[in-house]
């Protein structure tokens, strides 16, 4: 572990192929509908080969990249939670039997996942849903089962987008570490080859499928330059030092009313946002009535019904739930997990589709944190 | 999964089956249901403490628990009908079969209290978690002090657990406040918040540990009497109640700032959540 | 039997009052008790007596035409009945029934309006003690409209 090769691009066919023969089903980036999304790949031809993404707040898009390179951009709207947290999942069924009931486990056999390009931002958002969904006193077992099966093969950013932050969230570029494999993208007009950096002994014993040569002393200054190159285009900055106080002790600041006056309350940030784990459960029964069966589904903090107690819901006001949702990630996750909900991807920025800027919203009640109570007061 | 590795705790998600044993109508709209577990016996709970109650198809709700935890083999829950679930709940028949996930949350500090005068203070509906507080307390009488029971309803009719009260009122060692915010003439009790009942009651504020549960609004005003009394935020406990769909910290709903009702809670300090409670939509 | 100065001064209401203002309360002071059932004042009165309890209870209420009584508070040991006397037209709002037998301190307002305004110490002394009875029961007004037990 610890050790560096080298492979060809054609070893990275030889990588899919070894994952499959090992019985997983390999998950990989892919463009669709105009978008680089994670599904099932079966081929390196699957990879966005030659896409690169252009993001800005509220916009998202794909260009043609003057090279062949299979990891030249940088996040799309899927996140690897999708696969780990399925955003539908039935957690029970209960049958109606003569005298009472009986309970069958909903849970499918854990589909054995390798995770093919995966951002050092969103290895930390794994991270995060680890301690949301394993380390506390109730742990997800259906979360737990497909986590512990799943592969990682990680891929160091060469570029860095519009939107992202994971500098300043101290996620990135660079892969650090919670991975089986690393990639970095050698790619020049001479070569197209990738550094593997081999994290764990799965990935060691992997590795003896896939044809590799000794990483030299170029290919590790070449993978290096890349990373520098993405961490010196980062595009945006979000300033944590204080950030965590200023927003609880600022509830009633008036951004709150500002960015409640664009937000929409239509949830795209907490869908793409690879942290947010909050869920609903919807119950379904069959026509007879006898079958009943409970669905956990995500769910959105951006909702009405989301806060919902008798009589009506709690966070009413667009402002209550965007505050919600910001406070809970920037500040209240830290008390809850020991870690920022946020690790900079920037997903929420580029989807947004009124282009609302985390980095901008928290700047503005961390740098002003006098205009806290001036809205209150107004009221008063 | 669970079966094959008994490190690996069972699913939380799972509910257990239990039948009702015995159904008791408290108000027009509430019911008292007495629950057995159809296989094994109930687990133990703490004072407080509630459980997700499953009605068949139709979803689950977290219901505190209103029996005496030392006392019988079921669990003894007291539904108010004001939605769907609460409503299926209450309207359930002996015999009939319902899943429960539980006990969750944090208890009132029955222990903790030990030696110190204890003021209950209950509104409405607010009762029914505290009685087994209360049970405890009244059985184990000698180890506390001076004991303080206060509780508003919002008229004679709507007076929950009546008969219970006037048998711990026939006590000699609990003072008993009862009032209504509204009543006819023939009402011959006090009428008023029950707030108001705080400054007649007799308690050494500086060592009483108060135990709070009603709607929020009547918490708050309850605190705030209690702390003008000169009681300290942190004897001061409060039973929360906010939107839940799991009840084990995963699934966002609960969160008051940053806390989860459902873990954290529902049974929690003044001083650690109080700053929240005037916060509007938080 | 007690002397109505110390009745007086065991009032919660008085606690700490200064000797002389004392003595000016209790030249309009008089002892009274009702019997159960027994109205002390009913809307519309002159507002000419105010009532600090010793004993017993007394039940505010208000009829509206063709309704019950509705009984809005009910008061007890060391509380005042009637705020009406500070302010003029000086008439009762609503009616103010004892619940069983009710010994009080009767003062007569007209008495005590008159020593407030040459004494404004004396009359400063009284507002500190009355005004914040008055918003107390303002806030708990407030809980009960907002009647947090019903249904919504």
């Amino acid at each position: 572990m610890g050790t560096n090769v080298t492979i060809a691009r054609d070893g990275l066919q030889a990588l899919i192929e070894a994952l499959r023969a090992d019985g997983r089903e390999v998950i990989g980036p892919t463009v669709r509908e105009g978008a680089i999304i994670y599904d099932a790949i079966r081929d390196i031809a699957d990879l966005p080969a030659g896409w690169t993404d252009r993001q800005e707040a509220g916009r998202y898009g794909l260009e043609q990249r003057a090279d062949g390179a299979l990891f030249g951009y940088t996040v799309g709207p899927h996140a690897w939670k999708q696969f780990l947290f399925p955003a539908r999942e039935t957690l029970w069924t209960m049958r109606r039997t003569g005298d009472g009931a009986e309970v069958t486990d909903g849970a499918t056999p854990a589909s054995r996942h390798a995770f093919i390009g995966v951002r050092s931002c969103e290895l930390h958002a794994i991270a995060i849903q680890d301690k949301v969904f394993v380390s506390g006193p109730y742990p997800d077992t259906n979360y737990r089962a497909r986590r512990a099966d799943a592969f990682i093969v990680a891929v160091n950013c060469g570029q860095a987008g519009n939107t992202c932050f994971c500098v300043s969230m101290r996620t990135g570029p660079k892969v650090e570490g919670g991975f089986d494999l690393s990639l970095t993208e050698l790619l020049d007009d001479t070569r197209h080859d990738f550094l593997i950096a081999i994290g764990s002994e799965a990935g060691a014993a992997i590795m003896q499928h896939v044809p590799h040569r000794p990483a030299t002393a170029a290919d590790l200054s070449a993978a290096d330059s890349a990373v520098a190159r993405a961490a010196a285009g980062i595009g945006r900055h979000l300033q944590t030092e204080g950030l965590k106080q200023a927003l609880q002790a600022a509830p009633e600041h008036r951004r709150w009313d500002e960015v409640a006056a664009r937000c929409l309350t239509c949830g795209n940030c907490t869908m793409v946002c690879p942290t947010c784990f909050c869920t609903t459960v919807r119950d379904h029964t069959d026509l007879a009535g006898n079958t009943a069966r409970r669905v956990r589904e995500w769910d959105s903090c951006f909702t009405l019904d989301f806060s919902y107690i008798h009589g009506g819901s709690v966070r009413h006001a667009p402002r209550a739930r965007y505050r919600q949702w910001l406070t809970h990630k920037l500040a209240n996750w830290i008390d809850q997990f020991g870690t920022s909900g946020c690790v900079g991807c920037g997903r929420c920025i580029t989807w947004c589709p009124v282009g609302i800027d985390i980095t901008e919203e928290a700047a503005a009640i961390a740098n002003a944190p006098a205009a806290a109570r001036e809205a209150h007061h107004e009221g008063a | 999964m669970a079966a094959t590795d008994p490190a690996v705790a069972a699913d939380p998600f799972l509910p257990a089956l239990y039948r009702v044993a015995r159904t008791r109508r408290e108000l027009a709209d509430t019911v008292t249901l007495e629950l057995l577990p159809l296989e094994g016996v109930r687990p133990d709970f703490a004072p407080g403490q509630f459980n997700m109650l499953y009605a068949f198809g139709v979803g689950e709700a977290a219901i505190s628990i209103s029996g005496d935890a030392a006392e019988g083999a079921a669990f003894v829950h007291t539904v108010r009908n004001v939605g769907a679930v609460s409503g299926a709940l209450a309207r359930m028949r002996p015999g009939a079969t319902l899943g429960l996930r539980g006990p969750f949350g944090t208890g009132w500090p029955v222990a903790a209290a030990e030696g110190a005068d204890v003021v209950i203070v209950a509104g409405g509906l607010g009762l029914a978690p505290l009685r087994p507080a209360i049970r405890h307390i009244l059985n184990h009488r000698r180890r506390y002090g001076r004991v303080v029971l206060l509780f508003g309803s919002r008229n004679p009719g709507e007076m929950l657990f009546r008969r219970e009260l006037e048998r711990w009122r026939q006590r000699l060692d609990v003072e008993i406040g009862v009032t209504v915010d509204h009543a006819d003439p023939s009402w011959r009790g006090n009428v008023g918040v029950v707030p108001s009942l705080i400054r007649h009651a007799s308690f050494d504020p500086h060592e009483a540990v108060a135990f709070v549960c009603g709607p929020e609004v009547m918490m708050r005003f309850t605190a705030t009497a209690l702390l003008a009394a000169g009681m300290g935020g942190e004897r001061i406990w409060l039973s929360m109640e906010r939107n839940m769909k799991c009840a084990i910290g995963l699934c966002g709903h609960c969160q008051f700032g940053p806390t989860f009702i459902c873990k954290d809670g529902p049974v929690m300090r003044h001083d650690v959540i109080g700053g929240l409670l005037s916060v509007r939509e938080i | 039997m007690k002397g109505l100065d110390a009745i007086l001064e065991e009032h919660p209401f008085f606690a700490g009052f200064a000797p002389p203002h004392m003595q000016l309360i209790a030249g309009c002071a008089r002892n009274r008790r009702f019997d159960e059932g027994e109205y002390l004042f009913h809307e519309g009165d002159p507002a000419d007596e105010f009532f600090l309890i010793r004993h017993g209870r007394v039940a505010l209420d208000i009829t509206p035409p063709g309704r019950d009584p509705i009984v809005f508070e009910t008061l007890g040991p060391g509380e005042i009945v009637g705020a009406s006397w500070l302010v003029p037209p000086y008439r009762w709002m609503f009616d103010a029934r004892a619940l069983e037998v009710v010994r009080a301190i009767g003062i007569d307002a007209a008495c005590l309006r008159g020593k407030c305004d040459a004494d404004h110490d004396l009359g400063y002394q009284m507002m500190m003690r009355f005004l914040p009875i008055l918003v107390k029961r303002l806030h708990a007004t407030r809980l009960q409209i907002l009647d947090v037990y019903g249904r919504h």
